[in-house]
């Protein structure tokens, strides 16, 4: 094998592992690998973002769509720190991710050299695994290690620090023939006995749900999600990474539950005998107090990460392995049953709590309408989103029939999500259409990105649901905090002109008869869009459980709709 | 204070780490971000190349079965097992520093006869006991020992060693994969979350 260096090493790695594009900005330290990366091109291309943190959440939005680790470079110090919420966001909604840093020279390692950070410690609790490499020689194995490592089993983000001087150096290229960690366990294939169990569990229940998590997405088991549910003829939740497993108008699709999902949901979960839960992990934000979730049901946890079971809820049956096999077989095992009375009770319940109405008869703008139609008018997208109210409404009348379409942070919750993500799902995805829905919050924490958006040309459509406030946490200090409220209005730019200043087309919606003109604009318009609707200010997002309520327990259903936007009341939480 | 509100039993894991920079600071890392408390630790290298065998005492809060299951998520944890209920020789050993005259040389020497304990120090003023045995018996030691006045205690924490021929890293591992016991009644989940 010829000799190369290290930063050519690294680029010949990522060939070879199927890297097509990589988000960075280049520093002092990864300078050597940048020098290399005209090389490469077109085979690899470079994306140039403006803040580091953009190059992560790129990477994460483009590794969720394909399902290939996202590549992101920084260099040391702040470089890689600006990655650390990027990475963080990945780690809790478990997408494959490879963040390539470079680091200060091996000398100065440990002497607190100009921009050297601790990032290999800094990013232990946030990364499946890290490295720091030392040997020009390990990088070849180190990056088939990480790739394997980030896709394989619950998937994850992995961090590799190089650095400047062992990207320089040089060294026998060696590629292994196979990944050799002895202490990485896979899971082993579903037992049989577990899944008899399931089977037969399954079919005796009287009120079974599915509760599909991100866990089918990952493991791209669509298909045999839908023969589970069609075969047993069982009714399915999908969390809201769950949202765009199973088609949004199949009749046995009943939408999101949890803290703003649907209440007809949280209803049918506490009077459900089975719950199948697939690739899910019992989130607070699903479960409400724990103690109160699904009283009267057996719960059948199916799910990749062994630690999952048990965590937060102890199933009566665990399968542990691949969602996509545990779900082949289990569909193979199930009988149909019509199970006509319970269909019948969910059918009441969703007449009973219509979670999704509100007023059609509104000059001003209202948030929900202007979701609804962007769906509507706007066929199979991709729809990426932001962390708060617009994020749950776009969750509650999501409809695009394409699978792993809706694209959102929902662990960690990073507000600003919207625009890189949508960045890295257009880069990956470049014939689709893809809407950004945006808080006026959020689209400020990362709305230099628009610069990123204009030099590559990306077709994104972004909406900015404006209402000048940080929505949800105005929402909750009317509700939980006396309507005292404190730092949460906003003083926001002239959305147009920042558009416009960028290059990026803006439109400005400020009447409700303005929502169908703007969108069919956008949608008209072949480059990037920046739709700024102007929407009610003081629209707040229901159905809501309290935080630490049971499910049963909401707040905004239709009748108090209107108390609650006019005039809110405290309620007294209990953490 | 109630049977229920005690501070629960710690476990005993004995795990097989790799030899690699911040494999430790993992382990320990992935403690503290669940919530696991440290009692003990002690390590060393193995008998196995490239491996150090870490015994611990770790106590969780919530599911103790964590442990077990998130430590074994860290790549470089090769194996790991709770010994906790299993049938093993459990050693701790301890330094003892007692201050006393001569005259009481004889009085501290039965004692460590006693306990097959030895004598590593006698320095004017001083002797230093050195024991090996479980905690209880460590314990008791240095109760009666205190009797004399004991300034120091340095205690290493238990390395443990299951019984019969098989290593602990060669049984069947069926902790982190294993099924939950079927049937567990649902009162009892809500009770124990």
């Amino acid at each position: 094998m010829a000799k190369m260096t290290g930063a050519e090493m690294v680029l010949e790695s990522l060939l070879r592992e199927g890297v097509e594009c990589i988000f960075g900005i280049p520093g002092g330290a990864n300078l050597p690998l940048y020098d290399q990366l005209p090389r490469y091109y077109p085979r690899i291309r470079h994306y140039l973002v403006r803040h580091e943190q953009a190059a992560a959440h790129a990477a994460d939005g483009y590794a969720r769509v394909t399902g290939r680790p996202g590549v992101c470079f920084a260099t040391s110090g702040p470089g890689a720190t600006n990655l650390v919420t990027g990475i963080a966001n990945a780690w809790m909604d478990s997408v494959p991710l490879v963040a390539i840093t470079g680091s200060v020279t091996r000398s100065l390692i440990g002497r607190d050299g100009f921009q050297e950070a601790d990032i290999t410690g800094i990013t232990i609790p946030i990364t499946k695994h890290n490295y720091l490499i030392r040997d020009v020689r390990e990088i070849p194995r180190v990056i088939r290690e990480a790739f394997y490592i980030a896709r394989t089993g619950r998937p994850g983000p992995v961090l590799i620090d190089i650095p400047r001087d062992v990207q320089q150096e040089e060294g026998e290229f060696y590629w292994p023939e196979r990944v050799e960690l002895r202490g990485y366990r896979l899971p082993p294939p579903p037992d049989p006995d577990a899944i008899d169990d399931a089977a037969a569990l399954i079919d005796t229940a009287a009120r079974p749900l599915i509760l599909a998590g991100h866990g089918v997405i990952l493991a791209r088991a669509y298909a045999e999600l839908q023969a589970l549910a069609e075969r047993a003829h069982v009714p399915v939740i999908t969390t809201l990474l769950g949202i765009s497993a199973f088609p949004p108008d199949h009749p046995l699709y009943l939408g999101m539950p949890g803290m703003h999902g649907m209440h007809w949901n949280n209803m049918a979960i506490s009077e459900a005998d089975l719950l199948v839960a697939v690739g899910m992990r019992f989130d607070d934000r699903v479960t409400g107090r724990l103690q109160d979730f699904a009283p009267h049901a057996q719960i059948i946890h199916i799910d990749v990460d062994p630690a999952e079971v048990g965590k937060n809820v102890r199933p009566t049956v665990a399968i542990v392995g691949d969602a996509r096999e545990c779900l082949r077989q289990l569909a193979m095992r199930v009988s149909y049953r019509p199970r006509s009375a319970w269909m019948a009770r969910l059918e009441e319940l969703k007449a009973a709590y219509p979670s999704l109405a509100y007023p059609e008869d509104t000059e001003e703008i209202l948030p929900q309408y202007v979701v609804d139609k962007i769906y509507a008018m706007s066929g199979d997208c991709y729809v990426v989103t932001g962390v708060g109210q617009h994020q749950m409404w776009a969750a509650q009348f999501f409809r695009s029939r394409k699978v792993n379409a809706l694209i959102t942070s929902g662990g960690l919750g990073t507000m600003g999500f919207e625009i890189p993500a949508a960045i890295g799902v257009q880069v990956a995805r470049p014939g689709d259409l893809v809407w950004s829905i945006c808080g006026d919050g959020g689209f400020q924490m990362t709305s230099q990105e628009l610069a990123t958006v204009a030099e590559y040309e990306l077709p994104i459509k972004f909406a900015i649901i404006n209402n000048g406030y940080y929505g949800m946490v105005r929402q909750w200090q009317q509700i939980f905090y006396r309507g005292n409220l404190v730092a949460s209005h906003l003083k926001n730019p002239d959305f147009i002109k920042l558009a416009e200043a960028y290059g990026i087309y803006g439109l400005q919606a400020v009447r409700r008869d303005d929502v169908e003109s703007v969108i069919a604009e956008a949608l008209r318009h072949p480059g990037p869009v920046l739709i700024d609707f102007r929407v009610k200010q003081d629209e707040n997002c229901f159905p809501m459980v309290p935080p630490g309520a049971s499910l049963r327990e909401t707040l905004g259903l239709p009748e108090e709709y209107r108390k609650f936007a006019q005039k809110p009341e405290v309620v007294e939480v209990e953490e | 204070m109630s049977r229920l509100q005690r501070t629960p039993k710690p476990r005993t894991i004995v795990a097989l780490v790799e030899d690699r920079p911040g494999a430790l600071n993992r382990l320990v890392s992935k403690c503290r971000q669940r919530g696991f408390t440290i009692e003990s630790f002690t390590m060393r290298r193995s008998e196995m190349p490239g491996l150090f065998r870490v015994v611990f005492e770790v106590r969780a809060d919530t599911d103790p079965d964590q442990v077990v299951k998130q430590l074994s998520k860290l790549i470089e944890v090769v194996d790991i097992r709770d010994v906790t209920s299993v049938d093993t020789v459990t050693r701790e050993m301890a330094l003892i520093k007692v201050c006393c005259d001569r005259s009481q040389y004889g009085y501290i020497t039965a004692i460590a006869d006693t306990f097959q304990a030895s004598i590593l120090d006698a320095s004017p003023g001083s002797v230093i006991v050195e024991v090996t045995g479980d905690a209880r018996k460590i314990d008791t030691m240095v109760n009666l020992l205190d009797i004399y006045g004991v300034t120091e205690v340095v205690r290493t924490g238990p390395i443990a060693m299951t019984r019969g021929p098989q290593p602990a890293h060669e049984w069947p591992e069926s902790d982190a994969f294993a099924r939950v016991p079927a049937r567990v009644s649902r009162s009892q989940h809500s009770a124990a979350d």
